[in-house]
């Protein structure tokens, strides 16, 4: 996991600016950040995730959720449908840079882009519709903390596949791995972001 | 042990399988009962966590790619640590390049001590090693060869040190350095086998015994 590269070449001459970085050998700086910012996140939803579960089963509560409120569950299953599907498209567009395919690519990432956007906008209608606020009882707080937290993360999400798309646009990536990681790491968060929502789904709505 | 996610293929393959344990989960909670969908869906997490354990233990012989030079040029890849100032290194690489235009790539994988200075990532003495071991034998090579040489330091896991190299160094063949089989951890580990079924390219394996070396040059030099 661990190397250096030192080019022998320059070793007698003077060295100036700080040493070479170390570099994990079969993952690039960009693709390991993403990861382990990753790893802090599943910490972040790990907490909220702590929290739900003490309402649900410490507390334990004779109804869940608790009389008189209902979530919307076909609602949030249509949703579900259009973010999984997300997933597949983002994938789409790697798979078409990866083959040279740049129209592939640009389908991709905006159809993803609009995918997000759908599911984003169908959250916030959601909101607006379910009859009960973040101030109504510990069970409105955690729902509207534990679905508001990935709604974020899918805004962040849009954020990152806005910028992929418009260099997209703009004639930039590549074939290559190293000339698209502008992609790659858009689209690593994005299943993360993706697999979170599975999560919240079945726990929140399903469970 | 290897990180089981490297790329946005990976994950979206863990996004898969997520995806599907979570249906499984969702259609039993929605049969039966809730506490169910939660016994399985435990039960699913640790099957995946087990899979996902088992994926990171040891490495599958894949394809390395290549980097072709196309130049005329001969292109050798040595990879060793210890081993890498042998005599019967020089040797070799001496014969492989015997009337050649000859280009050499040194590749000196940096050990770590112990598994917990790998898991600590502690090796910075391991790296200070390798590149006094990599420089002196360059020089080596440069003088008592006469040969066009220069040196990396690599991965800690020779196979993936050699597979790095081989993604920026358009070598024709690699001769790979190790202890004789009784002490070398290279040769347990089945490094040489692993390097050629991975990768299509003319590989030699020389056993460079440095106690004998020693004990032989302490000979010569007492006669």
């Amino acid at each position: 996991m661990e190397s250096a590269t030192v080019a022998i070449d320059h070793a007698h001459e003077e060295h100036h600016g700080p040493p070479e970085a170390n570099q994990s050998s079969r993952i690039d700086r960009q693709t390991l950040g993403i990861l382990l910012f990753i790893v802090s996140e599943i910490m972040l939803f790990g907490a909220f995730f702590a929290a739900y579960f003490f309402l649900r089963v410490v507390v334990s509560p004779p109804n869940w959720p608790p009389d008189p409120y209902e979530l919307p569950v076909h609602v949030a299953l249509v949703n579900t449908c259009i973010l999984v599907s997300s997933s597949f498209t983002i994938h789409y567009a790697l798979e078409a840079i990866r083959k040279g395919n740049r129209k592939g690519l640009k389908l991709g990432l905006v159809l993803t882009w609009m995918l997000g956007a759908t599911f984003l906008f169908i959250q916030i209608n959601e909101y607006a519709h379910i009859g009960f606020s973040a101030r109504d009882l510990a069970f409105g707080s955690i729902f509207y903390s534990l679905t508001g937290l990935h709604g974020a993360h899918v805004f962040v999400g849009l954020m990152l596949l806005s910028f992929a798309t418009i260099r997209a646009f703009r004639g930039h990536f590549g074939p290559e791995a190293k000339d698209h990681l502008g992609v790659e790491v858009p689209g690593i968060y994005w299943h993360f972001v993706d697999v979170m929502w599975i999560v919240v789904f079945l726990t929140v709505y399903v469970l | 042990m290897h990180n089981p996610l490297r790329s946005e293929a990976d994950a979206f393959k863990w996004f898969v399988v997520v995806l599907l344990g979570a249906i499984s989960v969702g259609v039993l909670a929605a049969l039966t009962r809730p506490l169910v969908g939660v016994i399985w869906a435990a039960l699913v997490i640790c099957v995946g966590g087990a899979v996902a354990y088992r994926d990171s233990r040891g490495r599958i012989p894949e394809d390395v790619p290549l980097t072709r030079g196309g130049d005329g040029r001969h292109r050798l890849l040595v990879v060793a640590n210890e081993t890498v100032g042998g005599a019967a290194l020089l040797e070799e690489i001496g014969r492989r390049c015997r009337d050649r235009d000859c280009e050499i790539l040194v590749i000196t994988p940096a050990l770590a001590a112990s598994r917990a200075n790998h898991w600590a990532s502690d090796i910075d003495e391991a790296i200070v090693l390798a590149r006094q071991r990599m420089e002196l034998s360059v020089i080596e090579v440069e003088q008592r060869l006469q040969l066009k040489a220069k040196g990396e330091i690599g991965d800690s896991d020779p196979n993936v040190a050699i597979g790095d190299a081989l993604r920026v160094f358009a070598a024709d063949e690699i001769v790979i350095s190790t202890h004789p089989p009784q002490t070398s951890r290279w040769l347990e580990r089945g490094v040489v086998d692993r390097a050629r079924e991975e990768i299509d390219l003319p590989i030699t394996h020389v056993v460079v015994d440095l106690a004998a070396e020693r004990a032989g040059g302490r000979a010569a030099a007492s006669s």
